[in-house]
């Protein structure tokens, strides 16, 4: 058994239950991002570790300790609120060591494991301070030196940087990980944001509807995401999911998808089983990064495959140029080099790496396992 | 062009600005007018009163009806003056005051922070006490009061305000925790703080305005209650304001004018220096609520 295990637990209001049976092991070390659009029951799950909500079946164990019922504050976890939460008539030293007062910790020692994380954190000069008079980024110093100084088996981070503003997101985020990685804490950790759960996370369960959609390593989601749903979640901008027909060349599937003018051009598949699909209708996945010009296609890869297709947008944005384009009847989004020589209106010879490219059941919008 | 309809705007601006002051003025001195003639009334001796003239300034100063009305004046029977009866008001307002906002601060935390089924509806039947009128619970308060043992003592009056002032406080602590942040809550309860720690370390400390809104309310309309104070006290236990109206209305010698201003004026000193020392938390504290959100 895991470190943390979530297991077979729904939660329900009344009749409605909003999350079903979900099933995560999380081990110890491990730095878990729950993702997902807002209503999809992950602050909801992320609650129920916490205590903070009842769990309406299965259960949840931390160190094999079954956890229903158990009082929030007997848990050993910590969390950081979206809103920080920190106590405003306090200063910030209270703040940290209100957890370790309330648990019966000794003066000294609440003083010392005080210093200890402020140093951590660098927020020695701010102990005196009211919450009011420090800045965001302050504020979320201190939130997470509150969580710290508890020594905790578990943190549970709640969007923590949703209300910093982009730069200083950024700047939290590398602080988290770094954070992570000199003290190899367990950490299950909330966001809406792709981005933050890409860069920060060692396992991603991505959720919808109230079900994980798939539970792995940034990779395995990114690379092989198990529906339409992971996929067009994950990555930005969007994975591009274009209506094809499969069918056979030389023996081996290609993907008949129309361009903009209306006529076929055929992309082969690294996929062999897709042969099965002959003559069928799927969903062809294609990352923006995998649709580029000839010269930055990847060389590594066995199977790129061309075409010329009319660019309709072209954004630069400085390290790239992303493109438009008219695929199958949708639009799709290719990422260049921003260098490339691209024009709106031009016909343009762009390389795609089949290599990377996924099909779905367009009926259960499932990934065709290869 | 321009510049004569720009003059013209702040001429009549300025025409207009001197109007409302004027009325504004003018208002301010008729509402200042029962105080003049309370305060200038209260420091003439009675024959100039009686003399007519009750708008003209005393000819001679004289704290002496002060000094009576606040222990000597004939109140019922004895000659006591206001001074014991300031004392019973004293000895009510206080404990009841502070009851009724302390258990009105806890109710609001349950209905907001605690809630539980049926709490809306709590509640609303806890707003409906604010609408009942007082001659209504007379009787029944009265009998209440009799099996309890407490008919005619401070403490039966300090309960029924008590009972009567939940109603608003409630209203005032419920309506200011609704926008104190939840996450606040749980993260007390994270850190292991309980019910009463969290009501007392987190909550309370973030009370200041609300509760200056709850203690000026409740000490306004008990110590300036006539009826209760008239139907449950005892001899004992009569606030200033039953104290005042037996001043007043005595029927036996002469109507001493000058005490009774005196008198009516120390009934009403309390809750003026209570507005003078917290009425800016007041409106600030009503407001609190309103606009955040």
């Amino acid at each position: 058994m895991g470190f943390l295990d979530i297991d077979n637990t729904t939660k329900s209001y009344g009749a409605v239950e909003v999350l079903h049976k979900v099933d995560i092991s999380v081990e110890e070390g491990e730095f878990l991002v729950l993702v997902g659009p807002s209503g999809c029951g992950k602050s909801t799950l992320l609650n129920m570790i916490a205590g903070l909500e009842d769990i309406t079946s299965g259960e949840i164990r931390i160190k094999d300790k079954v956890m229903n019922g158990v009082h929030p504050s007997r848990r050993n976890i910590a969390m950081v609120f979206q809103s920080y939460a920190l106590y405003p008539n306090m200063t910030v030293g209270q703040n940290i060591t209100f957890g370790l007062e309330m648990h019966g910790t000794p003066k000294p020692a609440r003083e010392k494991a005080m210093k200890d994380v402020a140093e951590l954190l660098q927020i020695e000069q701010l102990l005196d301070r009211k919450p009011g008079a420090l800045s965001g980024g302050q504020r979320q110093r201190v939130a997470m030196g509150r969580a710290l100084v508890r020594d905790p088996d578990v943190f549970l981070f709640d969007e923590p940087l949703s209300n910093l503003d982009a730069k200083l997101r950024v700047d939290m985020r590398t602080e988290i990980k770094k954070l992570h990685q000199k003290l190899g804490t367990t950490i299950v950790y909330v966001t809406h944001d792709q981005i933050e759960a890409m860069t920060l996370s060692t396992r991603i369960a991505v959720m919808y509807g109230g079900y994980v959609q798939q539970l792995g390593t940034p990779q395995e989601i990114y690379d092989s995401p198990a529906n339409v749903f992971v996929a067009t979640f994950m990555g930005s901008p969007a994975m591009n999911v274009v209506p094809a027909k499969v069918a056979l060349k030389a023996g081996k599937p290609v993907a008949n998808v129309a361009l903009h003018d209306g006529s076929t051009v055929s992309l082969p598949f690294s996929q062999n089983n897709l042969a099965a699909w002959d003559g069928r209708d799927i969903m062809l996945g294609i990352r923006p990064e995998t649709i580029t010009d000839e010269d930055a296609a990847d060389r590594k890869s066995t199977n790129i495959a061309r075409m010329t297709n009319r660019i309709e947008v072209t954004e630069p944005a400085g390290s790239d140029t992303f493109v438009t384009m008219t695929l199958g009847g949708t639009d799709v989004i290719a990422r260049m080099r921003s260098d490339a020589d691209v024009r709106p209106g031009a016909d343009f010879p762009f390389a795609v790496n089949m290599e990377k490219a996924v099909a779905f059941d367009p009926e259960t919008e499932m990934r065709i396992a290869p | 062009m321009s510049v004569a309809t720009q003059d013209t705007a702040i001429r009549t601006g300025r025409v207009a600005r001197t109007l409302i002051y004027l009325v504004l003025l003018l208002f301010a001195l008729f509402y200042l007018l029962p105080l003049y003639v309370m305060v200038v009334n209260s420091v003439k001796p009675l024959n100039e009163i009686t003399g007519g003239g009750m708008m003209n300034l005393p000819q001679v100063f004289t704290l002496e009806p002060w000094a009576k009305a606040w222990s000597s004046a004939q109140i019922g029977v004895e000659p006591t003056g206001l001074q014991p009866y300031f004392w019973n008001s004293i000895k009510m307002v206080v404990p009841a005051v502070a009851i009724s906002t302390v258990l009105g601060a806890l109710n609001g935390y349950v209905l907001t922070k605690w809630r539980f089924r049926g709490d809306t509806i709590l509640f609303g039947l806890m707003l409906f006490a604010c609408f009942i009128p007082f001659q209504i619970v007379l009787i029944p308060m009265a009998r209440m009061l009799g099996l309890m043992g407490m008919a005619g003592t401070t403490q039966g009056l300090v309960l029924v305000h008590v009972v009567y002032g939940i109603g608003f406080t409630t209203l005032y602590f419920r309506n200011y925790y609704a926008v104190f942040p939840t996450e606040l809550i749980r993260a007390a309860q994270i850190d292991g703080a309980g019910f009463f720690q969290i009501f007392w370390r987190i909550l309370l400390p973030s009370s200041g305005p609300i509760a200056v809104v709850s203690i000026i309310w409740q000490f306004t309309n008990i110590w300036n209650d006539f009826l209760f104070g008239a139907s449950f006290a005892g001899a004992n236990s009569q606030p200033m304001t039953v104290a005042l109206n037996n001043l007043v209305q005595a029927s036996h010698g002469v109507k001493e004018y000058n005490v009774h201003f005196a008198g009516a004026i120390l009934a009403a000193l309390p809750t003026l220096l209570v507005y003078i020392v917290a009425g800016r938390y007041f409106v600030r504290g009503l407001m609190a609520g309103s606009v955040k959100g």
